[in-house]
Protein backbone atom coordinates (compact mmCIF):
# COMPACT_ATOMS: atom_id res chain seq x y z
CA UNK A 1 0.00 0.00 0.00
CA UNK A 2 1.44 3.23 -1.11
CA UNK A 3 0.58 6.75 -1.60
CA UNK A 4 -2.57 8.09 0.40
CA UNK A 5 -5.81 7.66 -0.41
CA UNK A 6 -7.96 10.47 0.71
CA UNK A 7 -10.95 12.60 -0.65
CA UNK A 8 -12.91 15.24 1.24
CA UNK A 9 -15.29 12.23 2.67
CA UNK A 10 -13.39 12.79 6.01
CA UNK A 11 -15.73 15.37 6.46
CA UNK A 12 -18.22 12.10 7.27
CA UNK A 13 -16.02 10.92 9.74
CA UNK A 14 -15.81 14.61 11.45
CA UNK A 15 -19.62 14.78 11.36
CA UNK A 16 -19.78 11.36 13.38
CA UNK A 17 -18.28 13.20 16.06
CA UNK A 18 -19.65 16.52 15.88
CA UNK A 19 -23.51 14.25 15.91
CA UNK A 20 -21.97 12.38 19.02
CA UNK A 21 -20.57 15.89 20.61
CA UNK A 22 -23.52 17.39 20.57
CA UNK A 23 -25.65 14.66 22.69
CA UNK A 24 -23.24 15.24 25.16
CA UNK A 25 -22.63 18.90 25.37
CA UNK A 26 -24.22 19.83 28.34
CA UNK A 27 -21.38 18.06 29.78
CA UNK A 28 -18.67 18.85 27.34
CA UNK A 29 -19.14 22.60 27.92
CA UNK A 30 -17.98 22.62 31.56
CA UNK A 31 -14.47 21.68 32.06
CA UNK A 32 -13.53 24.76 29.50
CA UNK A 33 -15.63 27.13 31.57
CA UNK A 34 -14.89 26.24 34.88
CA UNK A 35 -11.08 25.26 34.60
CA UNK A 36 -10.57 29.01 33.60
CA UNK A 37 -11.78 30.30 36.68
CA UNK A 38 -9.99 27.43 39.13
CA UNK A 39 -6.72 28.63 37.62
CA UNK A 40 -7.54 32.55 37.40
CA UNK A 41 -8.38 32.36 40.95
CA UNK A 42 -5.77 29.88 42.12
CA UNK A 43 -2.62 31.66 40.25
CA UNK A 44 -4.09 35.13 39.00
CA UNK A 45 -5.76 36.13 42.24
CA UNK A 46 -3.62 33.71 44.91
CA UNK A 47 -0.50 34.07 42.92
CA UNK A 48 -0.74 36.79 41.32
CA UNK A 49 -0.63 38.69 44.32
CA UNK A 50 2.57 37.65 45.68
CA UNK A 51 3.97 38.22 42.14
CA UNK A 52 2.31 41.72 41.14
CA UNK A 53 3.81 41.95 37.76
CA UNK A 54 6.70 41.15 35.00
CA UNK A 55 7.93 42.19 32.08
CA UNK A 56 6.66 40.53 28.48
CA UNK A 57 7.46 41.83 25.00
CA UNK A 58 9.58 44.97 26.64
CA UNK A 59 6.34 45.94 28.80
CA UNK A 60 5.11 45.18 32.24
CA UNK A 61 2.47 42.82 32.39
CA UNK A 62 0.15 41.68 35.43
CA UNK A 63 0.41 38.18 36.30
CA UNK A 64 -3.07 37.50 35.72
CA UNK A 65 -2.86 38.61 32.64
CA UNK A 66 0.22 36.75 31.79
CA UNK A 67 -0.92 33.43 32.40
CA UNK A 68 -4.32 33.95 30.72
CA UNK A 69 -3.46 32.88 27.28
CA UNK A 70 -1.27 30.34 28.78
CA UNK A 71 -4.31 28.28 30.24
CA UNK A 72 -5.91 28.93 26.73
CA UNK A 73 -2.88 27.53 25.26
CA UNK A 74 -2.66 24.47 27.71
CA UNK A 75 -6.28 23.41 27.41
CA UNK A 76 -5.47 23.97 23.25
CA UNK A 77 -3.29 20.75 23.88
CA UNK A 78 -4.89 18.81 26.50
CA UNK A 79 -8.57 18.48 24.11
CA UNK A 80 -6.86 17.86 21.34
CA UNK A 81 -4.42 15.14 22.95
CA UNK A 82 -7.16 13.80 24.87
CA UNK A 83 -9.29 13.39 22.15
CA UNK A 84 -7.15 11.35 19.51
CA UNK A 85 -5.97 9.63 22.50
CA UNK A 86 -8.55 8.17 24.93
CA UNK A 87 -11.14 8.96 22.77
CA UNK A 88 -10.17 7.83 20.16
CA UNK A 89 -9.00 4.73 21.16
CA UNK A 90 -11.95 4.08 22.91
CA UNK A 91 -13.49 4.09 19.39
CA UNK A 92 -10.94 2.24 17.94
CA UNK A 93 -10.49 -0.44 20.47
CA UNK A 94 -13.87 -1.05 22.32
CA UNK A 95 -16.27 0.41 20.15
CA UNK A 96 -14.76 -0.81 17.01
CA UNK A 97 -16.33 1.95 15.60
CA UNK A 98 -13.22 2.52 12.71
CA UNK A 99 -14.00 -1.16 11.49
CA UNK A 100 -17.42 -0.34 10.51
CA UNK A 101 -16.58 2.73 8.52
CA UNK A 102 -13.93 0.69 6.93
CA UNK A 103 -16.55 -1.80 5.36
CA UNK A 104 -17.78 1.36 3.95
CA UNK A 105 -16.53 3.41 0.75
CA UNK A 106 -14.55 5.53 3.51
CA UNK A 107 -10.69 4.60 3.54
CA UNK A 108 -8.34 4.25 6.63
CA UNK A 109 -6.64 7.51 5.81
CA UNK A 110 -10.14 9.68 5.77
CA UNK A 111 -11.39 7.50 8.64
CA UNK A 112 -7.88 9.30 10.95
CA UNK A 113 -8.05 12.32 9.12
CA UNK A 114 -11.48 13.27 10.33
CA UNK A 115 -10.31 11.74 13.61
CA UNK A 116 -7.37 14.42 13.95
CA UNK A 117 -9.63 17.50 12.25
CA UNK A 118 -12.13 16.72 14.77
CA UNK A 119 -9.55 16.70 17.64
CA UNK A 120 -8.71 20.34 16.45
CA UNK A 121 -12.10 21.39 16.57
CA UNK A 122 -12.17 19.94 20.20
CA UNK A 123 -9.60 22.56 20.69
CA UNK A 124 -11.55 25.50 19.51
CA UNK A 125 -14.54 24.90 20.65
CA UNK A 126 -12.78 24.98 23.86
CA UNK A 127 -10.75 28.03 23.42
CA UNK A 128 -14.05 30.05 22.53
CA UNK A 129 -15.27 28.91 25.22
CA UNK A 130 -12.34 30.00 27.48
CA UNK A 131 -12.42 32.76 25.55
CA UNK A 132 -15.47 34.07 27.16
CA UNK A 133 -15.03 33.84 30.60
CA UNK A 134 -11.13 35.28 30.38
CA UNK A 135 -13.08 38.54 28.22
CA UNK A 136 -15.25 38.76 31.19
CA UNK A 137 -11.96 39.38 33.72
CA UNK A 138 -10.76 41.79 30.84
CA UNK A 139 -7.55 40.24 30.28
CA UNK A 140 -8.06 39.97 26.31
CA UNK A 141 -7.09 42.62 23.79
CA UNK A 142 -9.67 42.55 20.83
CA UNK A 143 -9.34 42.75 17.56
CA UNK A 144 -6.22 40.44 17.89
CA UNK A 145 -7.19 38.21 20.28
CA UNK A 146 -10.23 37.03 17.80
CA UNK A 147 -6.89 35.06 16.16
CA UNK A 148 -7.22 32.57 19.22
CA UNK A 149 -9.34 30.54 16.89
CA UNK A 150 -7.69 29.88 14.21
CA UNK A 151 -4.69 29.98 16.34
CA UNK A 152 -6.25 26.64 18.26
CA UNK A 153 -7.03 24.70 15.46
CA UNK A 154 -3.43 24.69 14.81
CA UNK A 155 -2.20 24.25 18.01
CA UNK A 156 -4.49 21.39 18.15
CA UNK A 157 -3.88 20.09 14.64
CA UNK A 158 -0.25 19.84 16.38
CA UNK A 159 -1.11 17.89 19.17
CA UNK A 160 -4.19 16.16 18.05
CA UNK A 161 -1.46 14.23 14.82
CA UNK A 162 0.82 13.65 18.20
CA UNK A 163 -2.06 11.98 20.12
CA UNK A 164 -2.84 9.91 17.18
CA UNK A 165 0.57 8.34 16.51
CA UNK A 166 0.35 7.54 20.37
CA UNK A 167 -2.88 6.08 19.41
CA UNK A 168 -1.24 4.12 16.70
CA UNK A 169 1.54 2.36 19.15
CA UNK A 170 0.16 1.91 22.80
CA UNK A 171 -0.85 -1.53 23.27
CA UNK A 172 -3.34 -0.99 25.63
CA UNK A 173 -5.84 2.53 27.22
CA UNK A 174 -3.39 2.36 30.55
CA UNK A 175 0.02 2.94 28.55
CA UNK A 176 -1.52 6.38 27.66
CA UNK A 177 -0.40 7.62 31.06
CA UNK A 178 3.37 7.05 29.45
CA UNK A 179 3.17 10.37 26.95
CA UNK A 180 0.67 12.15 29.49
CA UNK A 181 3.24 12.16 32.13
CA UNK A 182 6.78 12.48 30.19
CA UNK A 183 5.47 14.61 27.52
CA UNK A 184 2.20 16.21 28.39
CA UNK A 185 2.61 17.03 32.02
CA UNK A 186 6.29 18.65 31.57
CA UNK A 187 4.99 20.63 28.88
CA UNK A 188 2.15 22.34 31.13
CA UNK A 189 5.14 23.15 33.73
CA UNK A 190 8.31 24.52 31.75
CA UNK A 191 6.99 25.63 28.22
CA UNK A 192 6.62 29.46 29.20
CA UNK A 193 3.30 28.67 30.72
CA UNK A 194 3.25 29.93 34.49
CA UNK A 195 6.75 31.93 34.38
CA UNK A 196 8.74 33.00 31.53
CA UNK A 197 11.25 30.53 29.79
CA UNK A 198 14.26 33.46 30.98
CA UNK A 199 14.10 31.84 34.59
CA UNK A 200 15.47 28.46 33.53
CA UNK A 201 19.04 27.26 32.88
CA UNK A 202 20.48 27.76 29.27
CA UNK A 203 20.26 24.09 28.56
CA UNK A 204 17.07 23.63 29.54
CA UNK A 205 15.50 26.80 27.44
CA UNK A 206 17.04 24.65 24.02
CA UNK A 207 15.11 21.57 25.41
CA UNK A 208 12.14 23.92 25.81
CA UNK A 209 12.33 25.10 22.99
CA UNK A 210 11.79 22.24 21.11
CA UNK A 211 8.67 21.68 22.74
CA UNK A 212 5.72 22.83 20.95
CA UNK A 213 3.31 23.66 23.66
CA UNK A 214 5.91 26.43 24.01
CA UNK A 215 5.29 28.05 20.66
CA UNK A 216 1.95 27.55 21.34
CA UNK A 217 1.88 29.63 24.70
CA UNK A 218 4.17 32.23 22.70
CA UNK A 219 1.32 32.06 19.92
CA UNK A 220 -1.70 32.67 22.17
CA UNK A 221 0.04 35.23 24.56
CA UNK A 222 1.06 37.16 21.90
CA UNK A 223 -2.51 37.31 20.40
CA UNK A 224 -3.83 37.52 23.55
CA UNK A 225 -2.10 40.66 24.91
CA UNK A 226 -2.21 42.20 21.20
CA UNK A 227 1.74 41.87 21.10
CA UNK A 228 3.10 40.37 17.78
CA UNK A 229 6.75 40.37 17.23
CA UNK A 230 8.69 37.68 15.30
CA UNK A 231 8.38 35.04 17.75
CA UNK A 232 4.67 34.98 16.30
CA UNK A 233 5.56 33.82 13.02
CA UNK A 234 8.32 31.30 14.20
CA UNK A 235 5.54 30.33 16.57
CA UNK A 236 3.44 30.06 13.45
CA UNK A 237 6.13 28.29 11.23
CA UNK A 238 6.99 25.78 13.87
CA UNK A 239 3.83 24.41 14.93
CA UNK A 240 3.10 24.14 10.68
CA UNK A 241 5.90 22.08 10.29
CA UNK A 242 5.21 20.07 12.83
CA UNK A 243 1.76 19.42 11.47
CA UNK A 244 2.99 18.92 8.16
CA UNK A 245 5.39 16.41 9.77
CA UNK A 246 3.18 14.34 12.18
CA UNK A 247 0.22 13.72 9.53
CA UNK A 248 1.55 11.56 7.12
CA UNK A 249 3.34 9.46 10.30
CA UNK A 250 -0.20 9.16 11.93
CA UNK A 251 -1.83 7.76 9.14
CA UNK A 252 1.27 5.63 8.56
CA UNK A 253 1.12 3.83 11.74
CA UNK A 254 -2.42 3.92 12.06
CA UNK A 255 -2.44 2.14 8.80
CA UNK A 256 -0.04 -0.57 10.57
CA UNK A 257 -2.19 -0.99 13.80
CA UNK A 258 -5.82 -1.39 11.85
CA UNK A 259 -4.83 -3.09 8.44
CA UNK A 260 -4.10 -6.66 9.26
CA UNK B 1 -23.53 -13.40 -16.19
CA UNK B 2 -20.22 -13.47 -13.95
CA UNK B 3 -19.80 -15.28 -10.82
CA UNK B 4 -20.48 -12.12 -7.91
CA UNK B 5 -17.12 -13.17 -6.11
CA UNK B 6 -14.30 -15.18 -7.70
CA UNK B 7 -11.65 -16.42 -5.48
CA UNK B 8 -8.60 -18.02 -7.26
CA UNK B 9 -5.68 -18.99 -5.07
CA UNK B 10 -6.23 -16.45 -2.23
CA UNK B 11 -3.78 -16.85 0.53
CA UNK B 12 -2.61 -14.97 3.47
CA UNK B 13 -0.41 -14.97 6.56
CA UNK B 14 0.03 -13.67 9.69
CA UNK B 15 4.06 -14.08 10.45
CA UNK B 16 5.29 -17.40 10.18
CA UNK B 17 1.27 -18.43 10.89
CA UNK B 18 -0.92 -19.07 7.54
CA UNK B 19 -4.32 -17.92 7.99
CA UNK B 20 -5.61 -18.78 4.09
CA UNK B 21 -3.80 -21.49 2.67
CA UNK B 22 -4.70 -20.77 -1.14
CA UNK B 23 -8.32 -21.18 -1.73
CA UNK B 24 -10.76 -20.82 -4.38
CA UNK B 25 -13.97 -20.47 -5.16
CA UNK B 26 -17.14 -18.92 -6.69
CA UNK B 27 -19.99 -17.58 -5.64
CA UNK B 28 -23.05 -17.13 -8.21
CA UNK B 29 -25.80 -14.25 -8.54
CA UNK B 30 -28.78 -14.76 -6.16
CA UNK B 31 -26.89 -17.44 -3.90
CA UNK B 32 -26.40 -18.10 -0.33
CA UNK B 33 -22.98 -19.08 0.02
CA UNK B 34 -21.23 -20.50 3.46
CA UNK B 35 -17.74 -20.84 5.16
CA UNK B 36 -17.59 -23.40 7.40
CA UNK B 37 -15.28 -24.62 10.08
CA UNK B 38 -13.34 -24.27 13.23
CA UNK B 39 -12.17 -21.65 15.41
CA UNK B 40 -9.12 -20.63 13.92
CA UNK B 41 -9.84 -21.78 10.45
CA UNK B 42 -9.58 -19.00 8.37
CA UNK B 43 -13.10 -17.91 7.41
CA UNK B 44 -12.98 -14.71 8.71
CA UNK B 45 -9.97 -13.81 7.48
CA UNK B 46 -11.05 -14.66 4.21
CA UNK B 47 -14.50 -12.94 4.34
CA UNK B 48 -12.07 -9.65 5.69
CA UNK B 49 -10.36 -10.10 2.45
CA UNK B 50 -13.78 -10.55 0.06
CA UNK B 51 -14.82 -6.97 1.55
CA UNK B 52 -11.16 -5.08 1.52
CA UNK B 53 -10.59 -4.70 4.93
CA UNK B 54 -7.36 -7.28 4.77
CA UNK B 55 -5.20 -7.05 1.85
CA UNK B 56 -3.93 -10.61 0.55
CA UNK B 57 -0.56 -11.79 0.00
CA UNK B 58 -1.66 -13.23 -3.01
CA UNK B 59 -4.36 -15.03 -5.55
CA UNK B 60 -7.16 -13.23 -7.73
CA UNK B 61 -10.11 -11.59 -6.04
CA UNK B 62 -13.20 -10.43 -8.72
CA UNK B 63 -16.00 -9.00 -7.05
CA UNK B 64 -19.33 -8.46 -9.58
CA UNK B 65 -16.43 -9.36 -12.37
CA UNK B 66 -14.60 -5.98 -11.86
CA UNK B 67 -10.35 -6.65 -10.42
CA UNK B 68 -10.52 -5.55 -6.85
CA UNK B 69 -6.98 -3.66 -6.72
CA UNK B 70 -7.58 -0.29 -7.03
CA UNK B 71 -11.48 -0.41 -7.25
CA UNK B 72 -12.50 -0.40 -3.47
CA UNK B 73 -14.23 2.19 -2.84
CA UNK B 74 -16.72 1.64 -5.81
CA UNK B 75 -17.01 -1.97 -5.22
CA UNK B 76 -17.68 -1.12 -1.37
CA UNK B 77 -20.29 0.92 -2.32
CA UNK B 78 -22.57 -2.00 -3.23
CA UNK B 79 -21.54 -4.18 -0.41
CA UNK B 80 -23.12 -4.36 2.70
CA UNK B 81 -21.39 -6.24 5.76
CA UNK B 82 -22.52 -7.53 9.41
CA UNK B 83 -18.82 -7.58 10.93
CA UNK B 84 -18.67 -10.15 14.15
CA UNK B 85 -18.54 -7.58 16.43
CA UNK B 86 -22.25 -5.48 17.42
CA UNK B 87 -19.98 -2.49 16.07
CA UNK B 88 -22.96 -0.15 16.57
CA UNK B 89 -22.67 3.51 17.77
CA UNK B 90 -23.32 3.20 21.35
CA UNK B 91 -23.73 7.02 21.95
CA UNK B 92 -26.29 7.59 19.07
CA UNK B 93 -30.25 6.26 18.51
CA UNK B 94 -31.24 3.61 16.42
CA UNK B 95 -32.28 5.85 14.06
CA UNK B 96 -28.89 8.08 14.22
CA UNK B 97 -26.77 5.08 13.56
CA UNK B 98 -28.74 4.45 10.42
CA UNK B 99 -28.84 7.93 8.83
CA UNK B 100 -24.87 8.05 10.53
CA UNK B 101 -23.76 5.29 7.98
CA UNK B 102 -25.88 5.99 5.48
CA UNK B 103 -24.05 8.97 5.54
CA UNK B 104 -20.95 7.29 5.09
CA UNK B 105 -21.85 5.95 1.51
CA UNK B 106 -23.06 10.16 0.27
CA UNK B 107 -26.53 8.89 0.21
CA UNK B 108 -29.05 12.00 -0.56
CA UNK B 109 -31.11 12.57 2.55
CA UNK B 110 -34.50 12.13 0.63
CA UNK B 111 -33.54 8.59 0.11
CA UNK B 112 -32.12 7.86 3.70
CA UNK B 113 -35.53 9.12 5.54
CA UNK B 114 -37.21 6.49 2.31
CA UNK B 115 -34.66 3.38 3.40
CA UNK B 116 -34.69 3.96 7.05
CA UNK B 117 -38.20 3.97 7.45
CA UNK B 118 -38.26 0.59 5.16
CA UNK B 119 -35.42 -0.95 7.07
CA UNK B 120 -37.33 -0.45 10.78
CA UNK B 121 -40.12 -2.11 9.09
CA UNK B 122 -38.17 -5.30 7.80
CA UNK B 123 -36.38 -5.59 10.86
CA UNK B 124 -38.87 -5.08 13.16
CA UNK B 125 -37.67 -2.00 14.95
CA UNK B 126 -40.44 0.47 14.00
CA UNK B 127 -41.47 2.00 17.51
CA UNK B 128 -37.38 1.97 18.27
CA UNK B 129 -36.05 4.57 16.81
CA UNK B 130 -35.85 6.70 19.50
CA UNK B 131 -34.29 4.27 21.68
CA UNK B 132 -30.14 4.40 22.15
CA UNK B 133 -28.50 1.47 21.48
CA UNK B 134 -27.28 1.12 24.68
CA UNK B 135 -30.94 0.14 25.68
CA UNK B 136 -31.18 -2.79 23.01
CA UNK B 137 -30.60 -6.59 23.65
CA UNK B 138 -28.85 -8.68 21.77
CA UNK B 139 -30.85 -9.43 19.16
CA UNK B 140 -32.47 -6.14 18.48
CA UNK B 141 -28.57 -4.85 18.43
CA UNK B 142 -27.86 -7.51 15.87
CA UNK B 143 -31.31 -6.41 13.51
CA UNK B 144 -30.42 -3.35 13.65
CA UNK B 145 -26.80 -4.17 12.32
CA UNK B 146 -28.33 -6.29 9.94
CA UNK B 147 -30.86 -3.23 8.98
CA UNK B 148 -27.41 -0.39 8.94
CA UNK B 149 -25.43 -3.49 6.42
CA UNK B 150 -28.79 -2.81 4.14
CA UNK B 151 -28.67 0.54 3.72
CA UNK B 152 -26.64 1.31 0.84
CA UNK B 153 -28.95 -1.41 -0.86
CA UNK B 154 -26.26 -3.83 -1.79
CA UNK B 155 -25.93 -6.50 -4.27
CA UNK B 156 -23.61 -8.34 -2.09
CA UNK B 157 -24.40 -9.35 1.80
CA UNK B 158 -21.18 -10.53 3.75
CA UNK B 159 -22.32 -11.67 7.40
CA UNK B 160 -19.96 -12.70 9.65
CA UNK B 161 -21.25 -15.06 12.25
CA UNK B 162 -24.69 -13.86 12.31
CA UNK B 163 -26.32 -15.21 14.83
CA UNK B 164 -23.56 -15.99 17.02
CA UNK B 165 -25.06 -15.19 21.18
CA UNK B 166 -28.70 -14.84 20.29
CA UNK B 167 -31.11 -16.70 21.67
CA UNK B 168 -33.70 -19.17 20.05
CA UNK B 169 -36.41 -16.51 19.25
CA UNK B 170 -33.56 -14.10 17.96
CA UNK B 171 -32.02 -16.69 15.98
CA UNK B 172 -35.31 -17.46 13.87
CA UNK B 173 -36.12 -14.34 13.66
CA UNK B 174 -33.07 -12.96 12.04
CA UNK B 175 -32.95 -16.41 9.48
CA UNK B 176 -36.31 -15.46 8.63
CA UNK B 177 -35.00 -11.83 7.44
CA UNK B 178 -32.01 -13.70 5.89
CA UNK B 179 -34.20 -16.07 3.75
CA UNK B 180 -36.42 -13.09 2.74
CA UNK B 181 -33.43 -11.31 1.60
CA UNK B 182 -33.06 -14.51 -0.56
CA UNK B 183 -36.11 -14.48 -1.58
CA UNK B 184 -35.37 -10.84 -3.37
CA UNK B 185 -32.38 -12.27 -5.21
CA UNK B 186 -29.61 -10.95 -2.97
CA UNK B 187 -26.30 -12.84 -3.15
CA UNK B 188 -24.66 -13.48 0.37
CA UNK B 189 -21.37 -14.97 1.83
CA UNK B 190 -21.89 -15.76 5.11
CA UNK B 191 -19.35 -17.21 8.28
CA UNK B 192 -20.99 -20.01 10.92
CA UNK B 193 -20.16 -22.28 13.29
CA UNK B 194 -23.95 -23.18 13.82
CA UNK B 195 -24.16 -26.13 11.44
CA UNK B 196 -28.21 -25.68 11.55
CA UNK B 197 -27.66 -22.14 10.27
CA UNK B 198 -25.69 -23.46 7.33
CA UNK B 199 -28.49 -26.29 6.40
CA UNK B 200 -31.13 -23.84 6.20
CA UNK B 201 -30.05 -20.55 4.86
CA UNK B 202 -26.98 -21.56 2.28
CA UNK B 203 -27.32 -23.13 -0.94
CA UNK B 204 -23.73 -24.39 -1.36
CA UNK B 205 -20.90 -24.02 1.68
CA UNK B 206 -17.68 -24.95 1.70
CA UNK B 207 -16.23 -26.60 5.31
CA UNK B 208 -12.51 -25.20 5.80
CA UNK B 209 -10.00 -26.08 8.11
CA UNK B 210 -6.06 -24.68 8.78
CA UNK B 211 -6.63 -22.29 6.25
CA UNK B 212 -7.43 -25.05 3.37
CA UNK B 213 -10.79 -25.82 2.03
CA UNK B 214 -11.57 -29.05 2.65
CA UNK B 215 -14.79 -29.78 0.84
CA UNK B 216 -17.54 -27.98 -1.49
CA UNK B 217 -20.51 -28.62 -2.24
CA UNK B 218 -24.86 -28.16 -1.27
CA UNK B 219 -25.72 -28.87 1.77
CA UNK B 220 -27.98 -32.15 1.51
CA UNK B 221 -25.49 -33.11 -1.18
CA UNK B 222 -22.53 -33.30 1.57
CA UNK B 223 -24.29 -35.04 3.71
CA UNK B 224 -24.93 -37.69 1.41
CA UNK B 225 -22.18 -38.49 0.25
CA UNK B 226 -19.85 -37.43 3.27
CA UNK B 227 -22.08 -39.57 6.03
CA UNK B 228 -25.05 -41.12 4.12
CA UNK B 229 -28.80 -40.44 4.60
CA UNK B 230 -28.57 -41.59 8.58
CA UNK B 231 -25.93 -42.04 11.54
CA UNK B 232 -26.96 -44.91 14.41
CA UNK B 233 -25.24 -43.95 17.51
CA UNK B 234 -25.02 -46.37 20.39
CA UNK B 235 -24.25 -45.97 23.60
CA UNK B 236 -21.76 -48.28 26.08
CA UNK B 237 -20.90 -50.86 23.10
CA UNK B 238 -19.86 -54.26 23.72
CA UNK B 239 -16.84 -55.70 21.94
CA UNK B 240 -18.47 -57.71 20.07
CA UNK B 241 -20.61 -54.78 18.41
CA UNK B 242 -17.40 -53.17 17.82
CA UNK B 243 -15.75 -56.74 16.00
CA UNK B 244 -18.95 -57.11 14.02
CA UNK B 245 -18.56 -53.68 12.22
CA UNK B 246 -14.48 -54.50 11.69
CA UNK B 247 -15.50 -57.35 10.01
CA UNK B 248 -18.43 -56.10 7.97
CA UNK B 249 -15.98 -53.21 7.14
CA UNK B 250 -19.01 -50.31 8.34
CA UNK B 251 -17.21 -47.15 8.63
CA UNK B 252 -17.44 -45.87 12.13
CA UNK B 253 -16.55 -43.17 14.83
CA UNK B 254 -14.77 -44.19 18.66
CA UNK B 255 -15.75 -41.90 20.85
CA UNK B 256 -15.10 -44.55 23.87
CA UNK B 257 -18.35 -44.55 25.42
CA UNK B 258 -20.10 -44.09 22.39
CA UNK B 259 -19.87 -45.31 18.68
CA UNK B 260 -21.17 -43.49 15.67
CA UNK B 261 -22.02 -45.36 12.48
CA UNK B 262 -22.11 -43.97 9.34
CA UNK B 263 -23.69 -46.24 7.09
CA UNK B 264 -25.18 -46.31 3.69
CA UNK B 265 -28.46 -48.87 4.50
CA UNK B 266 -28.94 -47.89 8.03
CA UNK B 267 -32.24 -49.33 8.26
CA UNK B 268 -31.22 -52.78 7.70
CA UNK B 269 -27.85 -52.35 10.05
CA UNK B 270 -30.40 -50.56 12.93
CA UNK B 271 -32.98 -53.65 12.93
CA UNK B 272 -30.03 -56.05 13.09
CA UNK B 273 -28.39 -54.32 15.94
CA UNK B 274 -31.58 -53.99 18.23
CA UNK B 275 -32.07 -57.87 17.51
CA UNK B 276 -28.43 -58.60 18.22
CA UNK B 277 -26.53 -56.71 19.98
CA UNK B 278 -27.60 -53.76 22.18
CA UNK B 279 -31.65 -53.18 22.88
CA UNK B 280 -30.88 -49.53 25.06
CA UNK B 281 -29.39 -46.94 24.31
CA UNK B 282 -29.17 -47.47 20.49
CA UNK B 283 -30.47 -44.44 18.23
CA UNK B 284 -30.83 -44.17 14.43
CA UNK B 285 -31.35 -40.34 13.46
CA UNK B 286 -30.97 -38.63 9.92
CA UNK B 287 -27.64 -37.44 9.09
CA UNK B 288 -26.72 -33.92 9.57
CA UNK B 289 -24.09 -31.77 8.67
CA UNK B 290 -23.08 -31.41 11.99
CA UNK B 291 -21.84 -35.05 11.03
CA UNK B 292 -20.01 -34.44 7.87
CA UNK B 293 -18.15 -30.94 10.24
CA UNK B 294 -16.90 -33.21 12.58
CA UNK B 295 -16.32 -36.33 10.49
CA UNK B 296 -13.84 -34.06 8.55
CA UNK B 297 -12.41 -31.77 10.99
CA UNK B 298 -11.87 -33.94 13.10
CA UNK B 299 -13.30 -34.13 17.14
CA UNK B 300 -10.44 -32.30 18.88
CA UNK B 301 -10.45 -28.95 20.58
CA UNK B 302 -9.26 -26.07 18.59
CA UNK B 303 -8.05 -23.81 21.22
Amino acid sequence: MTGFDLSCRFVQVWQRNLLVYRKTWKISFVPPLLEPLFYLAAFGVGLGKLVGSLAYGGKSTNYTAYIAPALIAINIMQSAFFENTFSSFVRMYYQKTFDAMLATPLTIDEVITGEILWGATKSVIGTALMMVIVTLFGLLHYPYALLLLPAAFLGGLAFACAGMICTAIVPTIETFNLPMFLFITPMFLFSGTFFPLDNLPGWAQLVARTLPLTHLVELCRSLALGRISASTLTAVAYLFTWSVVLFPLALIGMRRRLVR
Amino acid sequence: MPAIIEVDNLRKSYGSAVAVDGISFAVQAGECFGLLGPNGAGKTTTIRIVYGFTPRDSGHLRIFGTDCDGAWRALKARIGVCQQENNLDPDLTVRENLEIFAAYFNLPSPLVRERVASLLHFTALEGREQSSVRDLSGGLMRRLVLARALINEPQLLILDEPTTGLDPQSRHQLWSRLEELKLRGLTTLLTTHYMDEAQRLCDRLVIMDEGKILVEGAPLDLIRLHVGSSVIEVVAPSVDLRRMLQEKGLPYEDLGQRLVIYSIDGEALYRELLNGHSRDGCMMRPATLEDVFLRLTGRELRE
